[in-house]
């Protein structure tokens, strides 16, 4: 158990550190280690927590405390959202302090226009690795291709799509 | 601490307690299924006047840059600026409250229920629509990067390291996100 939450402390500081362009961005190294390097869930378990964190409000990363939860309870809980949560903040409180001095300086537009095609390489890299591990049959392939258009050429809610996939799911079992 | 700078602006409230900063970021938590950024804005710049549209524009492009949630981070930030590392507290704890305790909920139910074959399908549609959704997001990013090559090769070279060859990304983030700063700092002049 206390191996399990130190295991749990270590990846999110280091993931807590590292999520530049957000919680997306560092989906795939999360999925690594939590499938392959600690085997804690399957890769399909992986995807419907995921999902299933996606159906929560609030901000997008919930998948960590969920994983924490879903490993070692309680405990697993708090300690995934501490590690995940208190480093990023640290930096921010002392980011706010020191702004005024750097936030014009020209430095500044590199380091976050490079810092894009950073962001828009890992997102996709989150994609495939979440669709790899979801799509197993041909049906939800097609309910994958249907949300992902839904999303890029309507302004349909995404709650409402993960909603149509549930649906979709639930279908295929009466079939 | 930094307290709120005099911003010449005469519509602004005043500056927002701790309890006050608590339950603004607990109403975001509460209501932001989806994106919670639009959500972020409304209140604290057309609802509660706490920032300037000016103000929320500058803190975000901080809270882009740095390292975690962009929202998260806002939290975090607007504390800070009104009421040092209480406020701070009181953000982070207000906007994670009622999600945290719905995630609790929804473990508690897949523990339960994961092993009935009809909730089976129902996670696994769930799974395949929140890959649908990654897919979209993926492409609304990468459309606007399509013509310039640079930016191109950067994301292709993650995409290899990270998605087919499975790199801890501890390493590739210290090799590519130099590399890319450097590429957009050449270019930009």
């Amino acid at each position: 158990m206390t191996a399990t939450l130190i295991a749990l402390a270590l990846i999110f500081t280091e993931l807590s550190l590292m999520a530049f362009g957000g919680g997306y961005a560092v989906l795939p190294e999360i999925q690594r280690r939590v499938v392959e390097v600690q085997q804690w869930v399957t890769p399909a378990e992986f995807s419907a927590l995921f999902a299933l964190a996606q159906a929560a409000p609030g901000p997008n990363m919930m998948i960590v405390p969920l994983i924490g939860w879903h490993v070692a309870g309680l405990p697993g809980l708090l300690v995934s959202s501490l590690a995940k949560f208190l480093p990023s903040s640290l930096i921010t409180c002392l980011a706010v302090s020191v702004w005024e001095r750097f936030r014009d300086r020209p430095w500044r537009a590199a380091v976050q226009a490079g810092l894009l095609p950073v962001t828009a390489g890992l997102v996709a890299s989150s994609a495939v690795v979440i669709t790899l591990a979801s799509v197993t049959s041909l049906w939800l392939a097609v309910l994958t291709g249907v949300t992902a258009a839904l999303s890029v050429f309507t302004r349909a809610h995404p709650v409402a799509l993960l909603a149509l996939g549930a649906v979709g799911g639930l279908a295929v079992s009466f079939v | 601490m930094t307290s709120i700078a005099d911003t010449g602006e005469q519509d602004l409230a005043p500056i927002p307690s701790t309890r006050q900063i608590f339950a603004g970021f607990l109403g975001i938590g509460l209501m932001g299924f989806g994106g919670v950024l639009p959500l972020a804005r409304r209140m604290l710049v057309e609802d509660r006047h706490w920032l300037s549209p000016q103000e929320f524009s500058d803190l975000l492009g901080l809270c882009q840059f740095l390292p975690g949630g962009n929202v998260i981070n806002m939290s975090v930030a607007v504390g800070m600026k009104f009421r040092g590392w209480r406020g701070a507290l009181a953000g982070i704890l207000g906007l994670t409250a009622v999600p945290t305790a719905f995630v609790i909920v929804l473990g508690v139910l897949y523990d339960r229920y994961s092993g009935d074959p009809h909730v089976q399908h129902v996670f696994a549609g769930l799974a395949a629509a929140a890959a649908g959704l990654l897919i979209g997001m993926a492409w609304k990013m990468l459309k606007p990067l399509l013509k310039k090559p640079a930016a191109l090769l950067v994301v292709v070279l993650l995409f290899a390291a990270i998605a087919v060859f499975r790199l801890p990304l501890i390493l590739v983030m210290l090799v590519l996100a130099p590399f890319s700063v450097l590429l957009s700092w050449r270019s930009g002049r």
